[in-house]
Order: structure tokens, then sequence, then C-alpha cells
């Protein structure tokens, strides 16, 4: 908490805006990010206006969005409760506000290939990366094997923290095609959930990296 | 009479059946309450107390209100009014994104002249702490005593005696979704997304608070990220969003943030009680006098079970709440029972040291004293005995050797969970073939819509995903009770099954004279429609209904009650291994054995049971509300501090769904019961030394092993 505050005093922006990415089990760089603003904020810029909001592409599923954006808005209120620069929602709201702190792994996305939480990236910091949401993983009505898996073991039950846990299982058979137990424990450590689902889930890990073999 | 058959003729019942939700949940299609986005909806946020005990004396929404894209602002609290906890609500605003909704609230201007607090329980007992209820004459309530028997005439029979304090913390309900509500006005229509366990009780409390009639609330929640028990109405939040919407003259989202959520949506009361216990020689369990009280913040009901599963001739319990200022309790998972269990079954384990006996053969000799809950967990103690490997606990607790010790626990539990009358619901069947099954219950993440197509399916011969389950809304007209005392299953199934009959009866009293048949000998099965007495008359389920042309079959059902069962007996198993250099405590390995009725969803029994004995592993050795008693603040309102377990604690836990009848029982609230019991005295059976308070935590295994 001190440390928010200090960085609060520091820099005089709101909580949001400090926040830095971070992958499920690996810290991240945080990076100076390289901000491709529109030319309209750009000469807002040069002359010391405050900058109050950017216009940005994201690269989210395969499609690319044009948005307007806070500069604090993290990635996650962008997918959730974000516009394109025609005034529609982008209304992914798969990725779930459940911390929006890095608690608890409801949120992730994969950026680049790798797991993030998609709360503790601000979504100027994903310009120019590609963006997978839980509902960029099945192929039409194909499901990926990993929500094939998890469906069939019943590895859900509420359901609230699934997709951060489809998504982070996913991204952790890239990594780990082929886990052990005790891997995939430490591989979905960065994952919370309250209905206690877990057992099943390892089941379904474990099945999804079969049939992804 | 309606019965559930025998299990040699059932399809789908007591099978494996993947949750038809499952494919909209895992791809993100499903929409919760958090995700529900409106034309044109605003945001809403409440100002809340930073303080915990403060006269309120002045509010100025005028910069909030001036703040661009603010859309409405309003008071909570009248200048004069105490708040009582941290985190109560003063005022609330909406505006057009999450980050000005905040904005507005950090510029609310509100004055209060603080008072002194108390947060601690032992505190508040005392004579001169601040008084937190106006309705009770101290902290303190009334005690309720209960006595049966003769407690005197039974300690003097007693040959040995257990006297002990046990303490258990308060845990918070922590659901994933948080509280909130998406609220929508048309003229005087209200319209509410809820993240709710009861979309009949949360309309009624807003159409009284709203003076609207009824059917002018409409309450929807198609899906929603847990409950445990604090979501039964719409809260101060759910008001607040309609009161908003209502006043910016635009729909309002309003959902708790994780903070708000541990501060103010419910919590399980802390309990302290001190036992004195006595048995006899041949172990017999003779006498029990417990004193005790909890804490359910500046709510009452900090009430738990004791002497629970076990049969004692003479007790005498005295019960008890204390107020402090926190936020109140609300129902949590088995109200009143893991707290009791736990105390209850490390009670048992001490009496049975101290007689020389087998813990296991003590509660043998000493369990309920209803006859089929005693016969089914006399059964359950072998299946989970030979499960566990009973035999190879530490005869002398604490005897293993090395640096990892591990030890073997047991604990019990009961629960009711039979369900009631009062559920409506319809079964329709179309001329097309389709069939929807609709009522007002609502799916918390049980799996009912799931259960419910099972139902409808095996009556008609159909498979579950061919049944279109419509429910988590009031809009049909067709009440059910909240989905709270793991009453959801026995209050809905045995209606929804009846509705399925007769609307088969109809279906068949339909086509039997347009295929020659006795409407009797008809039957429904693997999408036919056959008679039984001449197999070649079979048409195909979509040929027969179509015989219907443009009429539909839509039948009403009725509660049966000798379709349910409750009171069900459970029994758990636990072995850890202590690490005696860092005080960790690791459990490796649950047994669960649950008297479940009879399994309707055998797959989603066994989440629940795998659900229920996670939830209870975080009570044994994590879950902590912590009150700061210097600033009269939770401590740990977040996920990183306030521990619930995660991928790392879970161990290899075998729940066994076990079916006793052929009667249906909710299982939600009873495997959740007897683990932290069982976890405390498995650690007791590792290292020798008894720690008599939750959470078990590893500075309390070090402190103990000195
Ligand atoms: S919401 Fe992002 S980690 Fe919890
Ligand atoms: S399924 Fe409910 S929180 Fe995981």
């Amino acid at each position: 908490m001190s440390k928010e505050k200090e960085q609060n005093q520091e820099t005089a922006i709101s909580r949001r805006s400090f926040l830095k990415g971070v992958g499920t089990g690996a810290v991240a760089a945080s990076v100076a990010p390289t901000v491709f603003i529109d030319a309209e904020t750009a000469a807002a810029a040069q002359t010391g206006e405050e900058i109050n909001r950017a216009k940005i592409k994201l690269n989210i599923n395969a499609q690319t969005y044009e948005v307007e954006v806070e500069p604090r808005m993290t990635l996650l209120s962008v997918l959730r409760d974000g516009f394109d620069t025609s005034g529609n929602r982008l209304d992914l709201t798969g990725a779930k506000p459940i911390c929006e702190r890095g608690e608890c792994g409801g949120c992730t996305v994969q950026v680049d290939g790798k797991a993030v939480y998609a709360c503790m990236m601000l979504a100027l910091d994903a310009q120019g990366k590609q963006i997978t949401t839980v509902e960029g993983l099945a192929n039409g009505d194909n499901l990926h094997p990993v929500q094939e898996a998890f469906i069939q073991h019943d590895a859900l039950m509420c359901g609230f923290c699934t997709p951060g846990f489809v998504v982070a299982a996913k991204s952790f058979l890239d990594q780990n095609p082929s886990p052990s137990h005790e891997e995939i424990k430490e591989g979905l450590a960065g994952n919370i959930c309250r209905c206690g689902t877990y057992p099943f889930i390892f089941e379904a890990v474990k099945t999804a990296s079969r049939k992804l073999l | 009479m309606a019965s559930w058959g025998e299990a040699k003729d059932s399809r789908l019942i007591g099978k494996r059946v993947s949750r038809l939700s499952g494919t909209d949940k895992v791809t993100g299609k499903a929409k919760y309450t958090f995700d529900i986005n409106r034309p044109g909806m605003l945001y809403g946020y409440i100002l809340r107390s930073p303080v915990a005990h403060a006269t309120i004396t002045g509010i100025d929404l005028s910069e909030a209100e001036a703040l661009p894209g603010v859309k409405a602002a309003i008071p909570l609290i009248e200048p004069g009014k105490r708040v009582r906890f941290e985190g109560q609500e003063i005022a609330a605003v909406a505006a057009i994104t999450p980050d000005i909704a905040e904005d507005a609230v950090r510029l609310i201007q509100f004055d209060y002249d603080e008072l002194d607090y108390v947060v601690d329980v032992e505190s508040a007992k005392e004579e001169g702490a601040p008084q937190i209820r106006d309705d009770w004459k101290s902290n303190q309530s009334e005690p309720r005593v209960d006595e049966r028997g003769d407690i005197e005439a039974g300690f003097a029979e007693a040959a040995v005696e257990v006297e002990a304090t046990y303490h258990a913390p308060v845990q918070t309900h922590v659901c994933l979704e948080t509280h909130g509500h998406v609220a929508e006005w048309d003229q005087d229509n209200l319209t509410v997304w809820a993240s709710t366990q009861a979309v009949f009780g949360t309309r009624q409390n807003l159409a009284r608070h709203f003076e609207l009639p009824e059917n002018q609330v409409r309450v929807i929640t198609e899906h929603m990220g847990g409950g445990f028990g604090s979501k039964f109405g719409p809260g101060v939040e759910g008001v607040t969003a309609a009161k908003l919407a209502r006043k910016a003259g635009a729909p309002v989202k309003l959902m708790l943030t994780r903070k708000d959520e541990h501060l103010v949506a419910g919590n399980r009361p802390s309990m302290t009680q001190q036992v004195r216990a006595g048995a006899t020689q041949d172990g017999r369990f003779i006498a029990y006098d417990m004193s005790g009280y909890g804490t359910g913040g500046i709510g009452s009901g900090a009430g738990f079970t004791g002497p629970y599963v076990y049969h004692v001739p003479n007790h005498r319990t005295k019960k008890s709440a204390v107020a402090i200022n926190a936020g109140s309790a609300r129902a949590m998972r088995a109200p009143g029972h893991p707290q009791g269990a736990f105390a209850m079954d490390s009670l048992m384990d001490e009496l049975a040291e101290r007689l020389n006996l087998d813990p296991l053969e003590f509660r043998r000799l000493n369990s309920d004293s209803d006859a089929r809950r005693n016969r089914i967990r006399q059964a359950e103690y072998t299946l989970g005995a030979q499960e566990i490997g009973w035999h190879r606990r530490n005869r002398v607790p604490g005897s293993g050797t090395g640096v990892k010790k591990r030890g073997i626990g047991m604990g019990c539990g009961l629960w009711g969970g039979g369900g009631g009358a009062g559920t409506q619901a319809r079964v329709t069947i179309h001329a097309s073939g389709a069939v929807e099954a609709v009522t007002g219950t609502q799916d918390i993440g049980t799996g009912i819509r799931t259960v419910i197509a099972m139902i409808v399916a095996e009556e008609l011969g159909l498979r579950p995903q061919d049944i279109t389950v419509k429910i988590g809304d009031t809009e049909p007209g067709l009440a059910s009770r909240g989905s709270g005392g793991s009453q959801t299953i026995g209050s809905v199934a045995p209606v929804i099954k009846t509705a399925a009959m007769a609307a088969k009866r109809k279906l068949f009293g339909h086509i039997a004279p347009l295929v020659e048949a006795d409407p009797g000998d008809l039957r429904a099965a693997g999408d036919k429609i056959y008679a039984q007495s001449d197999l070649r008359l079979s048409i195909p389920w979509k040929e027969a209904t179509g015989y219907l042309g443009m009429e539909t079959i839509s039948e009403g059902g009725e509660w049966d009650e000798n379709l349910r069962i409750g009171d069900v007996a459970g029994v758990q198993f636990a072995e850890v291994e202590i690490d005696t250099e860092t005080g960790l405590v690791q459990v490796i390995k649950i047994v669960a054995v649950q008297d479940c009725g009879l399994v309707v969803n055998r797959l989603t029994t066994e989440s629940q049971i795998n659900g229920a004995v996670v939830m209870g592993l975080g009570y044994a050795l994590l879950e902590e509300r912590i009150m700061d008693d210097q600033t009269g603040k939770m401590i740990n309102p977040n996920l990183e501090d306030y521990k619930v377990p995660g991928t790392m604690e879970i161990p290899e836990i075998v729940s066994i769904a076990y079916d006793t009848d052929r009667k249906i029982t909710g299982i939600g609230e009873p495997p959740t019961i007897p683990t932290a019991g069982a976890i405390a005295n498995a650690v007791y059976n590792a290292i020798g030394v008894r720690i008599r308070e939750l959470p078990i935590t590893p500075d309390k295994i070090l402190n103990a092993l000195g």
C-alpha cells in the first residue's frame, strides 16, 4: 500500500497508471513504451498541453481496433469498457476484473504469446503487440483443446475465473507441452478459483496436453 | 406417486454430464452482471467511510457533480447519522467511465466527527466499550441457553474430562464476481441485471423499495460469479444503482470493488468457545458444557453448532453475539457449522486420547441419535478410513521422525438441504419437437441448469442438450426460492420432474389414438416414442410431436416431498505433512465421503464436493479477516493478504459422492463442514501439539513446537 502512495505522489497520477505488466509466473520487463499517438495528440504534446486522450491501434484476436484511450487506462478496461473510434464498444468481456491489481489471474490474456494480467498492463503499452483474449482461442465453432478439456472435466463451476484459467492454461501448455502434475500447479499458481475447481482444472490440463501433443 | 425409479433404468440420472453452460463459460461468451453493457450505460461508484465509527456532519456533492462526465450524485446517509464500520456507504456517483466515477468520488467533500470504535471482540465485551448497537444493552447479546439432561449428573459419571478453548476467525466470502447490478429504467419499469442467488427475492425487495408493483420490476441473472450465501438481496449497492439510474436517466452499472467486497459484502462470524466435556471409561460421551460467542460485526446471528453430530445425553450450551465496528455477517456456506464442527471434532479427539481410544472408535460409539444418519455415517467411517489408510496414522501423535512429519485426522458434518415447496415451473413441448423447461431459480455455479435438463431429458427420452432451460429471470413469472441452504435442487427438481411427467402424459394422450396405441403402453426413450407391448410401433420424437400441429403442450408441476430428502451425513479424512522447520502445513490428501441422497449429475456433484473441501482447507489453514486496533480498519482487504487457496495448496482430493437413497438432496454446503476439523486433527497427529485456533498458520505451528 505504501509503495502505491509513494508512486502516486511522485508522479501525481492515479493508481492504475503506475502498474506494470506482469505475466503469470514471470515478471515482464517494464520498458518504456513506444507510444504511437495520433497527430492531434502529438501536436498537443508539443505545446505542453496535458494529454488526456490518445488514439491508438490495438491488435486483438487478429483484428485491428482503433480506440481512443486515456493514458491511465489498462488493457483490461479497454477490452471491457472501451470504444473504437466509430463509437462501437469492444465488448470483449471474457477477461474478468476480479482484483484489478495482479493477484488473481482472472484477467489473463496473451500478449505476443505470453500470459499477461490485462489489469497490470496499460493499453498504451499494448500497442504493436498481438493480443489474444479468451474470445480469440476457438476457431469458429471448433474449441481449443484446452476449452474442450475444461468442459469435459467440469473444470468450472460459477465460471467467473474460467476465462483467465483457460488462457493461462493455454499459454502454459504452449511453453510446456507435457507437464507433470507439480508443473501444472506451479504454472497456474497465478490464478485463483473461489469455487475450488482446481482438481478438475489439473485433470483438464493433462487431457489437453495429451490432445495437443 | 412420482419416483426417480431404479438406478438400472436411469439413462441419465447418476451419470456424468457436462455442464450445458460450459461452452459459453470457456469461450468468454457467458455474460455475467459485470459484463452487461447497455447503450448509454454509466458507471456507479460508492464513497465509503474511511473510518470505523463517526457521526456524519455534512456531505457536499457539488464538486463531484461539476466534474465533466458525471451524470448523477446522491448522498446515501443523512447528516447527523452514524457510520459504524469502515466501508459504510456515504454517497454515490454515476459517470460515463469507471475512472471518471472514481475521480468524482474523490471530489466529494464530507465532514464527520470521529467516535471511539472497537474492532477487537474481547475489548468490545468490556464495560465502557463504545456502544455499537442501539438495540442491545451492551455489545454482547443476551445469551441463548440450551440444556438437555442433567449436566452435573453427567460429569459425576465421567471418568475423564477435557477443558479447552477453541477459536476460529472471521472468514469472508470472496465471491470472485463482486456484488453488483446493472439497473435500467423504462419509465416506471425497472430492469436489473443482478449478481444474485435470488432473482425473485431481489425483485420483491426492489419493488418494495421503489413502491412498485412486482411485475414492474424484472431481475435477470443469466450467469453469476459466486455467492456462497452473501447474495440474497439487492443490498445498498443494488438500490443505489437503481437510484442513480433514475436520477441520471440512463442505465447504471455498479459493481463493488475487491476491497468493498471484503468490507461490506458479508462474512462468516468468528467463534470463541470454552468447553468442558466428559466421557465414561467405556467410551460414552456423557457430558458437554459449552459457552461461547462470535462476532458478526454490527450484525447479529453469530451462532454455531455443538455438540453437533455427536450424541451426548447431558449437555448445556450458552451462545451469544458480540458487536464490533465491522461489516455485518451474512450467511456463509453452512452458517454456524464449520466453526462448530472444528471445535467439536478437535474435542472428540482430545477426549478419545484421554480414554486411550482410537478417535474413530470413539466417534463410532457416539454418533448421531438420528437412526438414518447414524447408519450412513457408520458406513462412511468405514469407506473413508479405508481410502485414507487410517491404520497408517501415528499411534503416538508426533512420533514421526525427520523434519517433515505426517499425520492423519478426521472430522464430521451434517446438513439439512432437503428443499421445500414454492417453486413454479413449466415444461413445454412444441410441435417442432423443441422442449423448454422454465423456472425462476438461478444457477450460482452449482449446475442446476444442467440438472433440470437431465431430468426433463430422462423423462422424455431425449438428450440434455435437446432441452432449452430458461432460468435466472423473473419475467416468465414462475417463482422459485433463493439458492441457499443447499435447498435449490430439493425445491426445483421435484417440480421439474412432475412437470415433465405431466407434459409427457399429455403428449402420449394426444398421439395414442393416432398410432392406435394405449397411452399407458407408450414409452419415450432414445429420441423415440414406442409402444412397450409392440416394439415395431416406434416413431421418432419429432414425428410424434409433429402430430401436435398448431398445438403446444405446456404443463406445470407439483413439489413432491417423496422425491427429496434432507439431513445428510458427511465424513472427511485428512493427511497432512508439516515442515517442522518452517511451520508450513501441506495437506497431502483429503477423502470426503458425502451422503448425497440420489446423485443426479455425478460430474458436477464431485465438483461441488471438491470445491467445498477447498474452501474448508482455506478456513483451516489460510483465511482470516484481520482488523487493526490502531485504525479500526481491515488490514487485508485484497486477494494477496487475505489468502484463499490457490493451486499450490491443493492436495489430492478423493470426493466420494455416496448414493444413499433414491431421493434428491443439495450438497453445496455439507462437504465444506468437516474439512477444518479433519485437518486440525491431522496436524495434531503429525506434531503431537494441539492448535486450537484457526487458521493453522506456520507461526502457530512454530510456537507450538517451541
Ligand atoms: S483482475 Fe487482473 S490479476 Fe486480478
Ligand atoms: S469457477 Fe467460480 S471462481 Fe472459479
